[in-house]
């Protein structure tokens, strides 16, 4: 028996040799790690936290906020609480902070954002020992609105630098004083945005489907020229701007636009459909803007299928459909799911078209998204939307893997 | 010796050079964009940069707050002077997020009137912002569609009945709800009193249901003059600039209704924690000075000095906002800092319903 041994010379250079190969591999997906890092995993992680973590008023006003620990929200905070609340509200005003507390608190009760902002206004130049002597009486004095507790209770629920609020309100639900989950007592309007993008995301892909499935057939299976300048048609408008194409749809839908004349014109209606700012307007120029995503992988699975399958079966005596539905399609499943996932995960979170020719009852939850990062500037809130939107999409991929499996999508 | 003299010469000569390179500076200045960017361009932008010799970097974006904030927060400043509309002032100054203006530094008016005499009082209002243009929000009607029967009051804008066909109106509760309540009877100087209260919502509310089915909802207000023209809606909501941007360089038949007109003012303000606070200052003082204000005539928006009145076209005056004050309401920039977010939920939930 002879056993080959290196020696340790060779061992040594073998796994030099060795730790260079990976260190070279490493460094080629380098850049792209550090890309990865950057462009998705710190903004996602940094939006899941925002979502729980606004340590904002707990910043601004912990003296506060300590002195309110023992406090049990039924009657008015003692006076050291308000009298401290009025120097801290003083050296807010002088830091020309105090709106930053105003917009916090304003977002649990609408309304406080004046009341701080004109009681700050009036305490910013009283001296620290009166405030300290008699802050309470000068808050009351300043607006009635200091004397009842839901302001006090509205400020403590602020100062929570975590808190889960914003996952309720975007549930719409929200905690009674008691601790208790209950409805949300004001505007109820994400559950049914998520359930209305789920809506118009399903459609879209379902459309897609119907649209994309026979002209992909037709183009795997048409001669290579035919299919290379059809190819080029389902491509042009993917490369046009999706503004473009937006706007193309307004000109094509709108009241006076090109199919409300042509029908008008052929006397098949005597007054304009209403097309455009409907949830008809976003589901079509979705499905054409999105058609794409859906051929394209169809299109590249097919024709990586051997049309000798389809003869063999037909030639053992299978009927036509009965063929294509058990020997043809069960083969274009992969690129199928691949397509079909494609198109509805970038629909269920798309804002620019539905924002433009929307209309009101053509919104999605990207939209309300959109309001509360740019107009209401409640990022929590933003941040908690968008990571239930994440949650939703991961669920649905969860149970599309246990149904379908995961492993059966292919690009071609 | 003579190259070297003149190698010295040369050597001086970019030394010079290279000192005023390094006191030209580069500002960044953001606005509105649109005929109103253009004109702030022609009046404010140019004529500073060909005084003073500093570039400017004019960009666009679309109000708000949220990119000021963002700058501010992750303390990497890039803006530098901010065109702000006084709904976001108050709030945009409260949270700390702009520099203040001392007053002292404003210019009196050509004609010699003091800066704080010459403009007018709610320019000045916010310590964060110098007051460029009133503007407002009002509707407009295509004279060649409309036909004999001409809406002229907000409660028209109301009345189906009256005028059948669509109204367009952005999607947002500012205005609409204001108007509501005017068209409901509620007088102006009352609507945002009542508009606190859960009664004088629900009210507006109601009253917007009355119009749901005629609404055309608009996002951005460039599609609001299209909307007009294609016949998309026979009453259309936008800012007055842009009707009269639409008459006066496309020629197009429409007439603004000033009933209700809801006005409000921008401002020039400086981003909190910019290093060219100088610079700024500077570009601030020069462009609310009396010409460069006067040139805001040109889309119709007029001046918050009362210095440059006077070189107002006396066929312009009609269509600037501050010739109608008696008959509008001053936009509530505190009373939408309150109610901004609240009524915004309750406003999409208006819509889903």
């Amino acid at each position: 028996m002879t056993v080959i041994s290196l020696s340790k010379e060779d061992l040594g250079s073998a796994h030099r040799e060795l730790r260079r190969r990976k260190l070279t591999a490493f460094l080629f997906v380098a850049p792209l790690l550090a890309f990865l890092l950057f462009a998705f995993v710190a903004p996602i992680g940094s939006m899941l936290f925002r979502s729980v973590h606004n340590p904002n008023v707990a910043d601004l006003i912990p003296d506060t906020l300590e002195r309110m620990g023992e406090w049990d929200g039924d009657a008015l905070p003692g006076p050291e609480v308000l009298n401290q609340f009025a120097l801290d509200l003083k050296r807010l005003a002088n830091e020309r902070t105090s709106g930053r507390l105003a917009g916090e608190v304003n977002r649990i009760m609408p309304g406080a954002s004046s009341l701080i902002q004109s009681t700050a206004r009036r305490v910013r130049a009283v001296p620290d020992e009166d405030l300290q002597e008699r802050g309470a009486a000068l808050l009351f004095e300043s607006h009635a609105n200091w004397e009842q507790v839901a302001i006090w209770r509205a400020i403590r629920q602020s100062g929570k630098a975590f808190t889960v609020a914003h996952y309720l309100t975007a549930l719409d639900l929200e905690r009674a004083h008691s601790g208790a989950i209950q409805a949300r007592d004001g505007p109820r309007i994400y559950v049914t945005l998520y359930i209305q993008s789920l809506r118009i995301a399903l459609t879209i892909t379902l459309l897609t489907f119907l649209l994309g499935y026979p002209l992909s057939y037709y183009l795997a299976n048409a001669p290579t020229r035919m299919s290379n300048i059809l190819l080029i048609f389902v491509l042009l408008p993917f490369w046009t701007s999706l503004l473009v194409r937006t706007t193309a749809w307004i000109a094509l839908l709108q009241t006076n636009g090109v199919i409300n004349t042509t029908l008008m014109g052929a006397g098949i209606t005597s007054s304009p459909f209403n097309m455009l700012y409907t949830e008809f307007a976003t589901i079509i120029a979705m499905t054409h803007i999105l058609l794409p995503f859906m051929i394209l992988p169809l299109y590249s699975v097919m024709k990586g299928i051997d049309p000798s399958y389809l003869r063999a079966a037909m030639s053992m005596g299978a009927r036509p459909i009965p063929a294509f539905l058990r020997i043809y399609f069960p083969m274009t499943l992969p690129g199928l799911s691949a397509g079909a996932l494609l198109v509805f995960i970038v629909s269920v979170g798309y804002y620019i078209t539905p924002a433009l020719v929307g209309g009101s009852d053509g919104q999605m939850i990207s939209n309300l998204i959109a309001f509360h990062m740019q107009q209401s500037n409640n990022w929590p809130l933003a941040a908690a939307l968008g990571s239930l939107l994440l949650l939703v999409i991961l669920l649905l991929y969860w149970t599309y893997d246990r149904l379908v499996g995961a492993k059966n999508i292919s690009f071609g | 010796m003579k190259t070297i003299s003149a190698a010295l010469f040369g050597f001086a000569a970019l030394l010079a050079a290279s000192t005023t390179f390094a006191q030209q500076q580069t500002l960044t200045a953001v606005s509105f964009g649109g005929a109103y960017g253009a004109a702030q361009k022609r009046h404010m932008i140019d004529p500073f940069m060909a005084k003073t010799g500093h570039r400017i970097l004019f960009e666009d974006y679309s109000g708000g707050i949220a990119e000021i904030k963002a700058q501010v927060e992750s303390g990497n400043i890039q803006w530098d002077v901010v065109d702000i509309e006084v709904i976001d002032l108050e709030r945009a100054c409260a949270e700390g997020l702009l520099e203040v203006i001392p007053r002292d530094i404003l210019p009196p008016g050509d004609d010699g009137t003091p800066a704080m005499e010459d403009f007018m009082e709610a320019a000045l209002e916010n310590e964060c912002g110098v007051g460029v243009i009133f503007w407002t929000t009002l509707y407009a009607i295509n004279t060649e569609t409309i036909g004999a029967n001409k809406p002229s009051t907000i409660a028209d804008l109301f009345d189906t009945k009256k005028f059948p066909g669509k109204r367009a109106l952005r999607k947002r509760p500012q205005v609409n709800l204001e108007w509501a309540l005017i068209a409901d009877g509620v007088d102006r100087s009352k609507v945002y009193e009542m508009l606190a209260t859960e009664e004088g919502q629900a009210r507006a509310f109601a009253k917007l249901d009355t119009i749901k089915g005629d609404v055309v909802w608009f996002d951005s207000w460039s599609q609001a003059p299209q909307l007009l023209n294609d016949g998309g809606a026979i009453m259309v909501q936008s800012a007055n600039g842009r009707f009269y941007a639409a008459i006066q360089d496309e020629g197009r038949p429409f007439e603004m209704i000033w009933d209700g007109h809801v006005y409000d003012l921008d401002v020039w303000s400086i981003v909190r924690g910019t290093p060219k606070k100088d610079l700024a200052l500077e570009f601030i003082k020069f462009a609310t000075g009396t010409v460069p204000l006067a040139g805001m005539q040109e889309v119709a928006y007029g001046p918050t000095r009362q210095s440059s009145g006077a070189l107002v076209d006396p066929a312009v005056l009609p269509l600037l906002p501050s010739s109608h004050i008696d008959v509008g309401v001053k936009a509530d920039g505190v009373f939408w800092a309150d109610y901004g977010e609240s009524l915004g939920e309750k406003f999409n939930e208006w819509l889903l319903k």
